[in-house]
């Protein structure tokens, strides 16, 4: 099999790599998301520990 | 047995726990999807009829599972946390949500790609199709209307009301294929006879499957610690936590 025949996908490239594009495009998304989901509430519980602490003093 | 079932629900406890799964779960997710990858795109061979356009099934299949797969976790989730008020388990069916959603949108794209060569069309009002796209605006549903409440504890539960009611939905979408004259094909994987797919084109597949099954449980962690960290902000074991 040459690399050209492999890209080409017997004639369904244009279904199949825009499939695992999509699929790759998804993890990543997931991955980035669920990260900035969980900074975000780490520095939201940052900030209220910040205003319970200002109120005190 | 009641004290693993009592840590469980106890959100310090789920805090750790899902920190020290989740590079794990992702660890094995991608060594079994850079396999089944590898092993489905260049090794496995074209199918006879469908030549090359079968490989979309390696992203297709999980997928799908994995929309019904969230879908269901969420409902039950969310029944535990309405019957037994564990403000975990809501937590749980909330962060699984977006990632089912997502899920869901490859399955039904990555179908429409495979439906154009192979069906002649990108989208048809078959019922394995549409039962698979309202599961997608079920999930929507279930995001929004979480999202639609002031108050957090009464969004959780008109949240796990819907995913329960929606749940109908799953067993429709696995079962159309039978039920119905399906243009989509019925069961190659999930059956209980004999898989009907050879060894050299089935590996892959399977490690896709366990692959995807374990980014999902990854990423379910990370999102359930930020789900926790959310609702706990003002508890003392946060606070503790932070200042340390």
């Amino acid at each position: 099999m040459t690399v050209d025949g492999f890209f080409a996908m017997g004639g369904y490239a244009r279904y199949v790599w825009p499939c695992y594009a999509l699929a790759i495009s998804v993890l990543l998304w997931n991955l980035w998301s669920a990260r900035r989901y969980h900074a975000q509430a780490l520095k939201r519980a940052q900030r209220a520990l910040a205003m319970a602490g200002s109120e005190r003093s | 047995m009641w004290t693993w079932f009592y840590r469980l629900a106890s959100p310090p406890y789920v805090y750790r726990t899902a920190a020290a799964f989740a590079p794990w779960f992702l660890l094995i997710a991608g060594i079994a999807i850079a396999y089944g990858v590898i092993d489905g795109l260049v090794f496995a061979p074209p199918d006879y009829q469908q030549g090359n356009a079968f490989r979309i099934i390696y992203v297709h299949a999980p997928a799908g599972w994995l929309s019904m797969f969230g879908y269901t976790l969420m409902a039950v989730a969310g029944a535990i946390g309405l019957i037994w008020r564990i403000k975990m388990a809501h937590a749980v069916s909330a962060a699984v949500a977006p990632i089912g959603a997502s899920f869901t949108v490859l399955g039904l794209v990555t179908g429409s790609l495979w439906g154009r060569p192979m069906w002649g069309t990108y989208w048809a009002w078959d019922p394995r199709l549409t039962s698979e796209l309202i599961l997608l605006f079920l999930y929507f549903g279930v995001m929004s209307l979480r999202a639609a409440f002031e108050d957090p504890a009464r969004g959780d539960r008109a949240a796990a009301l819907l995913a329960i009611v929606g749940v109908v939905n799953v067993p429709i979408i696995h079962f159309s294929v039978q039920w119905w004259n399906s243009l989509h094909q019925g069961a190659t994987v999930m059956k209980f006879e004999k898989s009907s797919m050879p060894g050299s084109m089935l590996w892959p597949l399977l490690a896709m499957f366990l692959g995807f099954m374990l980014f999902f449980g990854a990423m379910l962690c990370m999102r359930l610690r930020g789900e926790v960290l959310n609702r706990e902000r003002q508890s003392s074991w946060v606070r503790e936590m932070l200042r340390a």
